[in-house]
């Protein structure tokens, strides 16, 4: 069993060494529940809308290792503290938009994965000021294997297909939704990633953990409404929309070989992949007559 | 055989109006915590649009927190500062008023060619004028009225009505508003007349615009989302109606942007140089 919590918490435009704190202080509200592997949503360190502003508050992998290793510290937590955050990478004089999955008190960042779907339409201007990410991947954590994807990568439902196919039982979804659509019980945007999820979960047998931004920037609400989803696809736990909450799940490994069982979805692509591929490979390369 | 059939695909301006009441609460206590308010300023003008501002910040804010500011002038019509008055009193705040005639007519006077629209544009300014220094005397922030549906009209007076920092209707339709308004309690006599800015004698907005809020919003919707004119017209609207909603809208760009400036470097402000408004570092 690994104990999970989701922190829908809200980031201060800005003010990393502030949120640091914030995320320091939400540890401490949150450590009798004793949580291996804590998730924060999108760009949580400075917020999400920053423009230019990418420049002057990104932060190099180290950086972030640094500050976030002086917060554990600070904390005196009892043990190894896993941490899924998002930030602004800087590596050189590129920019990414990035989550870090990092082992506190252990072997540190353990991977660190680059949006590779920046989205750049509408109320989003992401790749004027940021790179993509080139590789969608699962990787190893101390509990099993893994993965990360950030936003609009979830939202391409191939790229939870990858990861599912590298093996995770686990997805993290750090996200940033500004609330659009007030007609439904819920803002429109929230209603879409709960069924995404659950689609998303169920169709691989995965673990889905999505942390969703909360606060105003500049008039634009970012919705909340995280979620942790069973591999069969059921809401175990979620936040209201525009609230900090902390969602608390365990979650059972042991169940994926079951549940994976009585719906091979999974498996029944991994066996038909080769015949897909052509396909794939046909319509990528469509208008090349 | 049982034969159903689908609905067809349509935009629609439904609201769950007690989801959005509190997104709007939300909106207004933290647009003002971080500039570092606790009070909201409204001038209250015996509209749908004030009085629906006014409801939202009483609930964000609490009505001890929001200052309402009345702005008659001797050409005003008196049910406008009734209709204030009987806004306030619903959600228990107090009416301030500042009569803005000595400020339009101190200028007015000096010109024999003063019409009426130019004084119309005199007191929607004056009126703003006084806000922003009411908003100093109080340290309230003053919230914006306008709606949606007048701004994609270009249907205010520029750097005046637009003028406030924050403003919790701008993307809500005239249609819209009242929805709302009228989940909130908005009284009936100010809900049910006919949309007016008071600037000059006898003027409606609908009179002006040449088409009803109802009709202009959803052909609005469908325009700003990309449908084409013979789609709206397929929805039982006039082509003429279209073109108008068009024309309105397409000469009025400018007014909702920032002034343009002569660009002539590389860090030019909102060309080059771009951060959120709600950009700092710490």
């Amino acid at each position: 069993m690994i104990r999970h919590v989701v922190l829908q918490i809200k980031p201060e435009k800005g003010n990393i060494q502030g949120n640091l704190e914030r995320l320091k202080k939400a540890l401490l509200d949150i450590r009798e529940e004793s949580p291996d592997v804590v998730v924060l949503p999108e760009s949580f360190l400075t917020a999400y809308f920053l423009q230019g502003g990418v420049r002057e508050l990104a932060l190099t992998q180290q950086e972030l290792f640094v500050r976030l290793s002086s917060m554990y510290q600070e904390l005196n937590w009892p043990g190894l503290l896993d941490l899924v955050i998002g930030f602004y990478e800087r590596e050189g004089g590129t920019f990414y938009n990035s989550c870090a999955y990092v082992e506190l008190g252990g072997r540190g960042i353990l991977h660190v994965h680059r949006k590779v779907f920046l989205p750049t339409y509408g109320v989003f201007d992401e790749e004027r000021y940021l790179s993509r990410g080139s590789r969608i991947q699962a990787f190893n954590s101390r509990f099993g294997r893994v993965g990360m994807l950030i936003c609009e990568d979830f939202w391409h439902t191939v790229t939870s297909t990858i990861i599912a196919l590298d093996g995770a039982q686990v997805v993290y979804v750090p996200s940033a939704s500004p609330a659009r659509g007030f007609a439904s019980q819920n803002p429109a945007n929230m209603e879409r990633w709960s069924a995404l999820a659950q689609a998303v979960a169920a169709e691989h047998g995965m673990y889905t953990l999505l942390s969703s931004l909360i606060g105003f920037e500049g008039g634009k609400g970012m919705v909340g409404g995280s979620l942790i989803v069973s591999p069969e696809g059921k809401i175990m736990v979620s936040a209201p929309a525009f609230e900090e909450a902390a969602l608390v799940a365990e979650i059972d490994l042991e169940r994926i070989p079951a549940v994976r069982y009585d719906n091979p979805l999974l498996a029944d692509l991994q066996g038909n992949l080769p015949s897909i591929l052509p396909d794939l490979n046909r319509v990528m390369h469509r208008g090349e007559k | 055989m049982k034969i159903l059939r689908a609905d067809r695909g349509s935009e629609v301006l439904d609201l769950n109006c007690a989801l959005l009441a509190q997104y709007l609460e939300r909106f207004i206590r933290e647009e003002l915590a971080w500039r570092g308010y606790k009070k909201g300023l409204i001038g209250v003008s015996g509209g749908v649009d004030s009085a629906l501002t006014l409801a939202l910040a009483v609930r964000a804010l609490g009505a001890e927190n929001v200052h309402a500011v009345a702005m008659p002038h001797q050409r005003s019509a008196p049910t406008s500062f009734e209709h204030a008055k009987l806004v306030c009193d619903a959600y228990g705040v107090t009416l301030d008023t500042v009569d803005i005639t000595p400020i339009v007519e101190g200028y007015a006077q000096t010109d024999p060619e003063m019409t009426a629209r130019r004084r119309g544009n005199l007191m929607a300014r004056s009126r703003m004028m006084v806000l922003f220094d009411q908003s100093e005397k109080h340290h309230a922030l003053t919230l914006g009225t306008g709606n949606k549906t007048e701004r994609l009209f270009g249907y205010f007076t520029w750097h005046a009505d637009d003028t406030p920092p924050i403003n919790p209707l701008g993307d809500l339709y005239k249609t819209q508003v009242w929805g709302l308004s009228e989940y909130v309690g908005v009284p009936d006599a100010v809900l049910h007349k006919a949309p007016t800015a008071d600037l000059e004698a006898g003027q409606t907005d609908e009179g002006d615009l040449g088409i009803t809020y109802r009709r202009a919003d959803v052909i609005l919707e469908h325009y700003l989302k990309g449908y084409p004119d013979a789609y709206i017209e397929s929805l039982g609207y006039q082509l003429s109606e279209i073109e108008r909603v068009k024309t309105l809208v397409n000469r009025t760009h400018w007014k909702r942007t920032t002034p343009a400036t002569a660009v002539v470097s590389s860090t030019a402000i909102n060309e080059f140089y771009l951060r959120p408004l709600d950009f700092r570092i710490r």
